[in-house]
């Protein structure tokens, strides 16, 4: 009953998974093409409010963490597992610089009294308030993967710690790690979406 | 009968003993039947809710409930049976406990998993209990949480809502464990043509909850967020589009129909074959047919918006496109029939519920076609047409196929052979009770009666008083049926290994399986249906 040797077959429930993980983003998706359709206008005007150099520096850091995980992967295969520790701890720092970030540029935006049900977005063009409140929903949500991705890789940097995620048993690690990249995959899309719409 | 032990006295190992050995146990035999009674319970829950709507609405005026109750027990009717019966029935209970038997392996692929679904779906049942009785009590949306109604009213939606979201992972956990599951762990010597036809369905089902229900999740937490936040996605006022909440509800529950169909057919087309000693006609073109309808149903979602406000073009196309659902649909139907043509056909109770099921299903489907033509539906559109509609579909067909599976695997699952009069007469009480709820309300429904109404004009009274006859018939043929089935437990007539002369591999190992399901390497056949052996044992026999 221990299908834990079958790596292939845990790869297909992971990948499984991440699909499903997708189409929650999509159906949010689907709201941002449709409201962009009726408020293009509304949305570019949107767009110049958001802070590109935050975002921007926030992209490179998913990249940059993506890569350190991937790299910790290959340095547990290769049996360095100071490298692995190190890499993942990195990885986790920086997910917590990207929230940190994220904390500074909603912080912003609250001050400009621009949040769900704020007095400027309720009396504004209503273009305005479906792109903030989309903003909120999708970079929250975003957000909260970090949140789920970060514990994901903290598990696994246990798991190199105490010798359970080795050489030949790094499943944790490349699932954890998988995650992690559909956690940045899906900020690849949410940048150009909101940051840089034109 | 073999000496093996089965799953049920196979002893625990230490530290996990009495009832630990359920509550924490990764046997998905075990879970097929945590499940089981789960289910059953909810079942007969939103039963009882569905037979007092009934008893309401048996005469004008208020009978038994006020209209606040009234709104609230059809909505809690309509989520228990969705979320908690309809979805998860089929798959959760005989997938759980017969699609690894039938692909000739130990159990399915992520154990720790599954276990893990059960728990999400008895959080999801706890978190709809809770909701009941507190802050506001129970929605009265109707279980389709429509915008703006969903979001204005005090009643307790949001953890309603949550509990529907919990439940949606429960069931997707499912099916990705049900599709790993048919591809690494199949026995080796199963080609894919030699997969049995429950478990072909169980796998097209699983893709299409797994595509699907991550889209009702997103939507779900969107009520919840437009609650709390009060952002306006949704509020015309603000910007947002009503009518788009709509399409993304039913970009999931339409396909969701599916969800609740599908394994319910592949239940009939194991049923059909085994009683008539012969090898089902057209396999290749039923399995096409499954993958067809879990395609094809994913696509015809705005059928239910004709009325929403939608461009001509898209209602011609979702029309078209659901036109088009109607064909896997009647090669199914055709296939079953044409199984039965010149068959020996032996009678039991799980092939009475077959044939039953095969003819609610096919008036249920008939009458879908009318609804998906979109001239038609403009008149009958919110009527009780539309509630006789799909109750022909899900109760007379999900549920009697539902009924059948219980009839045709109970004694694999238990050991015990249930009293065949007794189930006969529950059947036959329930069909006749169907008939007479249901015909009622597709006449109340053409002759304009709404949906979902407290009160109804003096027209409208001899249907509805005729509906709760019919109501109370169909109640008591059911409670009939599950008594029987339980009194089974304690009569203890032992059946055999293989009662019905099936040949699919559940057949091949013990009443009930041991723990590991097979005593011996599994013997798959070339062709999953081909009695030969099986006739040729009976004749020796007489």
């Amino acid at each position: 009953m221990d299908n834990s040797s079958d790596a292939t077959g845990v790869r297909i429930g992971m990948w499984l998974f991440l699909y499903s993980e997708i189409i929650l983003f999509g159906g949010l998706f689907v709201l941002y093409a449709v409201y962009f359709h009726n408020y293009a206008a509304d949305f570019v005007e949107g767009g110049r409010q958001l802070d590109r150099v935050i975002g921007a520096l926030n992209t490179i850091i998913l990249l940059i963490s993506s890569f350190t995980v991937a790299a910790s992967i290959t340095a547990v295969r290769r049996q360095q597992k100071r490298w692995a520790q190190g890499l993942l701890a990195f990885s986790c720092g920086c997910g917590a610089l990207f929230l940190v970030n994220k904390y500074l540029e909603w912080g912003a935006k609250f001050h400009h009294d621009l949040y769900p049900n704020s007095a400027t977005l309720v009396d504004g063009p209503p273009g305005q308030n479906i792109f903030f409140g989309l903003y909120y929903v999708i970079t929250g949500l975003h957000a909260l993967h970090v949140i789920i991705g970060m514990s994901l890789l903290a598990w696994s940097l246990i798991g190199v710690s105490n010798g359970k995620v080795n050489q030949l048993h790094f499943g944790r690690l490349e699932n954890s790690g998988l995650y992690w990249h559909l956690v940045d995959l899906i900020w690849i899309f949410v940048f150009p979406l909101f940051y840089l719409v034109l | 009968m073999s000496a093996t032990p089965s799953f049920f006295q196979t002893p625990s190992p230490p530290g996990l003993t009495g009832i630990k050995a359920w509550l924490l146990t990764h046997d998905h035999k075990r879970l097929g039947l945590m499940y089981l009674w789960a289910v059953l319970f909810w079942f007969v829950v939103a039963l009882t809710v569905g037979f007092l709507i009934r008893i309401e609405l048996m005469s004008m005026g208020r009978t038994i409930m006020s209209a606040e109750v009234y709104n609230s027990a059809f909505t809690l009717h309509g989520v228990i049976m969705i979320f908690l019966f309809v979805i998860p029935g089929i798959p959760a209970i005989f997938g759980n406990f017969f699609l690894p038997i039938q692909l000739g392996t130990d159990d399915v692929f992520f154990p720790r998993l599954n276990l893990l679904s059960w728990y999400l779906y008895m959080i999801g049942g706890l978190l709809a209990l809770i909701s009941l009785f507190t802050a506001g009590g129970f929605p009265d949306t109707g279980w389709t949480f429509y915008v703006p109604f969903s979001v204005g009213t005090n009643n307790n939606v949001s953890l309603t809502v949550f509990a529907a979201f919990i439940l949606g992972m429960s069931s997707m956990l499912t099916g990705l464990n049900f599709i790993t599951t048919v591809h690494r762990m199949r026995i080796k010597t199963m080609g894919w043509m030699q997969i049995p036809l429950f478990t072909w369905s169980l796998y097209a089902t699983a893709w299409v909850q797994l595509l699907a229900t991550p889209v009702i999740s997103i939507t779900l937490v969107l009520v919840i967020f437009e609650r709390f936040f009060q952002i306006g996605l949704f509020d015309p006022d603000r910007g947002g589009d009503p009518i788009l909440y709509q399409h993304l509800f039913w970009m999931y529950s339409h396909p969701a129909v599916y969800v609740m169909i599908l394994p319910g057919m592949g239940v009939i087309s194991e049923i059909i074959p085994t009683f008539s000693r012969k090898a089902i006609f057209g396999y290749k073109a039923i399995v096409a047919s499954s993958l067809g309808i879990a395609v094809a149903g994913s696509l015809v979602w705005a059928h239910h918006m004709y009325t929403s406000g939608m461009s001509d073009v898209a209602v011609f196309v979702f029309s078209l496109l659901t036109f088009l659902v109607a064909i896997p649909t009647a090669v199914k139907v055709f296939s079953w029939v044409s199984t039965l043509y010149r068959a020996s056909i032996e009678m039991t109770p799980p092939l009475l519920y077959g044939l039953i099921f095969i003819y609610l299903f096919s008036v249920g489907g008939l009458t879908g076609l009318v609804l998906g033509a979109a001239g038609t539906d403009i008149h009958v559109h919110d009527t009780h047409f539309v509630v006789a509609h799909f109750h022909f579909t899900m109760f007379g067909g999900t549920g009697f196929a539902f009924f059948a599976a219980l009839h045709y695997w109970w004694p694999k699952m238990f050991g015990v052979m249930y009293n065949f009069k007794r189930a006969y007469l529950a059947a036959t009480l329930a069909t006749v009770g169907f008939m007479f709820h249901y015909v009622p309300m597709f006449i109340l429904g053409l002759k304009g009666m709404p949906r979902r109404y407290y009160d109804y004009l003096p027209q409208f009274s001899q249907g509805n008083s005729l509906a709760a006859v019919g109501g109370l018939l169909l109640f008591s043929g059911i409670i009939l049926m599950l008594v029987n089935l339980v009194l089974s437990l304690r009569s203890r007539q032992v059946a055999a290994a293989n009662p019905w002369g099936g040949c699919t591999l559940e057949w091949s190992v013990p009443s009930p399986p041991p723990l590991h399901n097979f005593v011996s390497e599994p013997r798959v056949m070339a062709y999953p249906y081909d009695f030969s052996e099986i006739i040729a044992r009976e004749s020796q026999g007489k």
